[in-house]
């Protein structure tokens, strides 16, 4: 499982630090990190005479969070297993279209749409953890072999979008209060949930138990297998829920409308952001959050400033990689010190 | 000294599928009854089997290099542009390219060893620079043209005396496959494998492992402009060139058994995992199976690989085809490789 471990960290003398960087977790950083960003994107949409944080750009960075940061809570818990998935992008777009086909434009049957949508990403996800664990597939081959499969499925049966979404059910995707979109706050909803649930349970804790050492956690007595498998049904459904919101969003379903974000690295790259480890066992939610947020507003900053929009490729990934190194820093200066937090 | 040529671990199983594979073709396609047929085939997996070859040094370091399909696509569309149908620029062109990969390389090393990231992280940030910078270059439409010379090692074929015509493309990747399974039996490439192993008895036991990671990016990016380079002489420009094949590259090395993490595989299987790859979808092709079916044939066929060679000896003695008696004396086995 812990394929993506890498000793990255070698053992080197390094100054010891303040003993005021303790409270500096990555959490505080990613925050700190946003608010600065907010603070110099308002400057610099303020040249411009716009106004960045006007209830059309709160809008917007919310909802442009939105559906990343529902898949980003899946991949987060995943991650902090040492797992993770690369078949999200594709089971977004696959559960958007089975919501949008099983609705068909009837209210009745939002609920049984809904329900569906969210076993079969439920049974993605269980198929997932069960190649990981009984087959014992490296994560990264048996997601990517998933994800195959399910394009394969995608690219053989619709050739664009398909299904119908009732008027009722586009309520989820575009109501809201003041300017913030009530998806918005049924994704923090799902965000507070899972932060209670791996900080303030059992088996939450028993994911970081997993991620930290999974042979520790075996000879614990933690049922590693099930506890892998939980964190990937659990990462299919929070994709299938974004599919769903998306589905209410387009209207109808869309094959590639996971794969066209590009949200299976994306949202690691958000989690990665957010201060989680990618060989798993230490970080959390409330990071992920921070990261797709940064992520979110670096878009809505660009597209205020007109800037080419290829340009925020190349600096997602210097934020990415600086942020990351970082990170690294600050942990192998902990590790000198012998503590491990 | 009795030197006994003997497999790799790993090796086996991919060198049977491959074997099958063909056999399949053979039956198939009327085309693969003579050896041109084959070397077509050859010629066409050469681009993924050297970006294969350069994701094993990686991956058998213990590390992931996901840049080397932008990277394809930038070399490409560099070349085109620079080129631009001008026969004289072709030379420093193809030099600026390999220079280009060799430099793309040295980042992702630099900031794997240096900054401590996570290659992994590493190199999908240099992905998204890196397509985000060939677009905001080109505007979204690569422009320019190859040149002729350029697309030679591509298209191309030389005679030779015994075979007749081989393509370019053939003799490059043998040329470069030699050379890795050469350097892999040297001290740097078992080196290389023992970081992947165990970076820290590497270096406790005095190794460099920063300088010898380094050199596994390097080369992976070295290599993946040297598939840039044939690649566009065979597909010619466009922007999606290198789309997915750094997933492709990283499937073909674990097709050949090779570890995820490092430690454990060769450079010669990994190669025959993309040899593989290719063969299966020519045979899809062949077997008329639609395109949108190939990748899910792919995602079926790399997770029973993957899933065969970790079960791999459980499984292999509850079958009892090979019962206990791997350290007693083996019959004489014929000496392939």
């Amino acid at each position: 499982m812990s394929t993506l471990q890498e000793n990255t960290l070698p053992v080197r003398q390094q100054a010891t630090r303040p003993a005021a960087q303790r409270w500096l977790t990555p959490v505080v950083i990613v925050y700190i990190a946003l608010v600065a960003l907010l603070v110099v994107g308002s400057v610099l949409v303020g040249l411009r005479g716009e106004v960045l944080l006007d209830q059309g750009g709160i809008l917007n960075i919310l909802t442009r969070a939105t559906a990343l940061g529902l898949v980003a809570i899946g991949q987060t818990m995943v991650i902090l297993t040492g797992s993770l998935d690369l078949s999200v992008a594709y089971l977004v777009g696959l559960t958007s279209l089975i919501a949008a086909e099983t609705m068909a434009g009837r209210d009745g049957m939002v609920v049984p749409g809904v329900l569906l949508a969210l076993a079969v990403a439920a049974g993605v996800g269980l198929v997932n953890g069960l190649v990981i664990t009984v087959l014992k597939a490296n994560a990264f081959i048996a997601t990517l072999g998933v994800a195959l499969i399910l394009r394969g499925y995608l690219e053989e049966n619709y050739t664009g979008p398909a299904g119908d979404v009732p008027r009722g059910f586009q309520h989820l995707g575009y109501d809201r209060i003041g300017p913030v979109p009530v998806a918005a706050l049924l994704m923090l909803a799902v965000a507070v949930l899972s932060w209670w649930y791996l900080s303030r349970t059992r088996s939450g804790y028993h994911m970081y138990a997993v991620g930290g050492d999974i042979e520790v956690a075996r000879l614990s007595g933690l049922p590693t297998r099930r506890i892998i498998v939980t964190a990937h049904v659990l990462c299919s459904v929070a994709a299938g829920l974004t599919g769903i919101y998306l589905a209410s969003r387009l209207g109808s379903g869309a094959p590639y409308v996971g794969t066209d974000a590009g949200y299976d690295l994306e949202s690691i790259a958000a989690v990665v952001l957010g201060g989680t480890l990618l060989a798993g066992g230490r970080g959390g939610v409330a990071g992920t959050i921070g990261g797709v947020l940064i992520l979110a507003t670096l878009d809505t900053i660009f597209d205020d400033l007109e800037v080419d929009p290829f340009f925020k490729d190349v600096v997602r990934g210097v934020v990415l990689v600086t942020a990351v190194a970082l990170y690294a820093r600050r942990m192998s200066a902990n590790r000198t010190r012998g503590r491990l937090t | 000294m009795t030197w006994r040529p003997r497999l790799a671990e790993g090796t086996a199983p991919v060198l049977v599928v491959l074997l099958l594979l063909l056999i399949g073709l053979a039956i198939a396609g009327p085309a693969y009854d003579e050896p041109s047929g084959y070397l077509a085939l050859l010629k066409r997996a050469a681009p993924l089997m050297i970006l294969a070859i350069g994701q094993y040094f990686v991956i058998v370091s213990g590390g992931f290099d996901l840049s080397v399909g932008a990277l394809v696509t930038a070399g490409v569309v560099i070349a085109a542009r620079l080129i631009d149908g001008s026969e004289s620029a072709t030379a420093w062109v193809i030099l600026l390219v390999l220079g280009f990969g060799l430099l793309v390389g040295l980042v992702n090393g630099l900031v794997t060893t240096k900054l401590l990231v996570p290659s992994f992280i590493v190199t999908l940030g240099m992905l998204l620079v890196l397509d985000g910078a060939i677009f905001l270059w080109t505007g979204g439409a690569p422009r320019g043209a190859l040149s002729a010379g350029f697309r030679m090692f591509g298209r191309g074929a030389v005679d030779v005396p015994v075979l007749g015509e081989v393509p370019w493309s053939v003799l490059i990747l043998l040329a470069i496959l030699v050379a890795a399974a050469l350097f892999m039996r040297g001290g740097t490439g078992r080196a290389l494998v023992a970081v992947g192993d165990n970076e820290a008895a590497v270096r406790l036991s005095g190794g460099q492992v920063d300088r010898l990671r380094l050199l596994a990016f390097v080369l992976s990016g070295l290599l993946a402009a040297v598939a840039a380079i044939l690649l566009g002489g065979f597909a010619g420009v466009s922007a999606q060139v290198g789309n997915g094949l750094e997933f492709r590259a990283i499937t073909a090395v674990v097709l050949g058994g090779v570890l995820l993490g490092g430690g454990r595989g060769s450079v010669v299987a990994a190669a025959a995992g993309a040899l593989s790859l290719e063969a299966l979808f020519t045979l899809l092709n062949l077997l008329g199976v639609s395109g949108a079916l190939e990748s899910a044939v792919q995602g079926v066929i790399i997770i029973v690989a993957v899933a065969y060679a970790s079960l791999g000896s459980g499984v292999r003695q509850r079958l009892r085809l090979w019962p206990k008696q791997r350290n007693v004396a083996r019959p004489a086995q014929p000496a392939s490789s």
